[in-house]
């Protein structure tokens, strides 16, 4: 059989982070896939030690567009940390609202996605619509929907009112209601279980060896959760569990998310129920004394890491960023090994790099024959849903069932 | 539930070499200094005896006079060890840890693309994180490459 290689990319605005990937298929099978990252290093390392503090708070934030909370949190904990900041309590419960929340609106734009992805476009619309109720809580308590500002050296900007207190319990209610629908068509409807059953493989041993983090190493059992290891902000205060799943594919780490969002909502409880009176912020001085630190952080794709180094004046010596996905990007190999063409959009997207909806080009190349053709991303889509419903897996119904429901409820 | 405290004298215990090099900064933030022909013998130890099942991360330093790494590795009861090790300033080198931790290949290509450092036995693949057309020599984390610098080749505008 003719072996033929895709490469995908390397502008692939699919992909938070521009990747290209090249797949080699014989017939529709995965033989080898290879990746080649880095076109969207931006330099912020190095721009960060020509930043004061504050100045780097925003620019952290800056790292990912949908976990922008997660990664100045993970800066500024080990900033406080080497400066010897008592950051006050309430400050670290506010922080711990707005990861929550982040959390809650990241993983409901991968349902969709994932929904997207595999011909679901009901379960899309319905989670899409459902992340604005978060965005607009967002957007009430920091400002902003993305890059929320909310983080200051020792503390954070804005406090949080009783009266915005309650619509944030008011939208978790209605988040919860959704979400118990969703954890039903996870974990019943036919089509959704027969299409990512035993898609994407990462056994338990492969997720340790790998270095998986996130939802992905928790789908293979792996019980790693920064929050829960190594508390940090007001963690250690709070009732929850981590989701774990025996299940090993992008069906485990559906599971493992929906019912992550579901912890989300009672710790948002928890936090609004218990915050602690007094100050939000404490006075952090301009220049941080030399010293180093980690900070770790369960951002919504798993652990995020940051080590920065002080040398006394007010800007860094070194800060240096290890982002979740750098750490799942050795389990996609794994999972896509001898596995179809057609399962590559989902078992990419169920890591969650975090996918845009720009335009994306596929280049199809025959290795021997030397004919070129080229393939969009969504003819890739297309591709894809079209293979599996000539199988019988078709999502017409589903799409139905879960508008009635939906409808229903109203 | 071990403490900082532990995993400091089981280091010490193993390694004479380490007494005095290994500080616990706080409850789960433990850092070590081990010599470069020591190493992988410190970090074997960490991986198999001590439990530090994660490697979160390595982190390229140039301090005035050394370079450094610092291989942060985690465990699954949230205690954090850094290994640091010291570089000569001139050609530093290092051997790979991707047999042991093939996640490892990409951290260990940041220390190639922006501190200069040869990592030893890492496998073949596409360089990271800088443009396939960046110029030799030239590694943006030095404290001594200032951005700005000449040697990229300007953009020629479309005529």
């Amino acid at each position: 059989m003719h072996k033929v290689i895709i490469p995908i990319g390397p502008q692939h605005p699919a992909l938070k982070e521009p990747e290209s990937f090249r797949v080699v298929l014989s017939g529709e099978k995965i033989l080898e896939f290879g990746y080649r990252l880095g076109y969207n290093h931006r330099g912020i390392e190095k721009a960060c030690e020509a930043r004061t503090y504050i100045q780097n708070i925003y620019l952290t934030e800056r790292i990912c567009g949908i976990c922008s909370h997660s990664h100045s949190s993970c800066f500024i904990q080990a900033v406080e940390e080497i400066a010897g900041l008592q950051v006050p309590r309430r400050a670290l419960y506010i922080r711990t609202i707005v990861a929550e929340l982040e959390r809650i609106h990241s993983h409901l734009l991968w349902l969709g996605v994932a929904g997207h992805e595999i011909g679901f476009d009901t379960l899309f619309m319905y989670s899409w619509r459902d992340r604005e109720v978060v965005m607009d809580l967002l957007a009430v308590i920091t400002g902003n929907r993305v890059n929320y500002g909310i983080n200051t050296v020792g503390g954070v900007r804005r406090d949080v009112t009783p009266e915005q207190a309650k619509e944030i319990l008011k939208g978790m209610d209605i988040l919860e209601d959704r979400t118990k629908y969703y954890a039903e068509i996870a974990t019943q409807e036919t089509t959704v279980i027969k299409r990512l059953s035993g898609v994407g493989i990462l056994s338990h041993d492969d997720a340790i060896r790998l270095g998986a983090v996130g939802p992905t190493a928790r789908a293979s059992d792996v019980r790693r959760d920064t929050r829960k290891d190594d508390p940090y902000a007001a963690y250690g205060e709070l009732d929850f569990k981590v989701i774990t799943d025996t299940h090993n594919d992008v069906y485990g780490r559906t599971i493992v998310r929906v019912g992550e969002l579901m912890e989300s909502y009672k710790m948002i409880r928890q936090l609004l129920k218990n915050l602690p009176d007094g100050p939000i912020t404490v006075k952090a001085p301009r220049r941080i004394p030399a010293g180093e630190a980690i900070g770790r952080y369960e951002a919504p794709r798993g652990e995020d890491v940051h080590y920065v180094k002080a040398n006394g004046t007010d800007k860094p010596e070194r800060v240096k960023v290890r982002a979740p996905t750098l750490a799942n990007i050795q389990a996609v190999s794994k999972m896509l090994e001898n596995r179809l063409l057609a399962d590559l959009p989902i078992i990419i997207a169920a890591i969650d790099p975090c996918f845009s909806c720009t335009d994306r080009l596929t280049a199809i190349k025959d290795v021997e024959g030397g004919a070129q053709g080229t393939m969009e991303w969504e003819d890739l889509h297309t591709y894809s849903i079209r293979w599996y419903r000539d199988r019988g897996i078709e999502f017409g119904a589903a799409n139905k069932k879960l508008s009635a429901m939906m409808e229903g409820k109203k | 539930m071990r403490t900082g405290e532990e995993i400091k004298n089981a280091l010490v215990r193993t390694f004479a070499f380490l007494t005095e090099k290994v500080r616990v900064q706080r409850e789960k933030r433990i850092w070590a200094d081990a010599p470069l022909e020591h190493f992988r013998e410190v970090f074997d130890c960490a991986r198999k005896e001590l439990g530090f099942t994660m490697l979160c991360t390595i982190t390229g330093v140039d301090d005035a006079g050394t370079m450094g790494a610092i291989y942060h590795m985690a465990s699954e009861d949230g205690q954090v060890l850094s290994i640091k090790v010291s570089l000569a300033k001139e050609k530093p080198s290092l051997k790979s840890v991707t047999d042991v931790f093939p996640a490892a290949d990409l951290y260990e290509r940041e220390l190639v693309d922006l501190f200069g450092v040869a990592v030893e036995g890492l496998p073949k693949g596409k360089r990271y994180p800088l443009p396939d057309d960046w110029p030799e020599g030239q590694h943006p984390l030095k404290k001594d490459w200032q951005p700005g610098q000449p040697g990229r080749k300007e953009e020629t505008p479309h005529a």
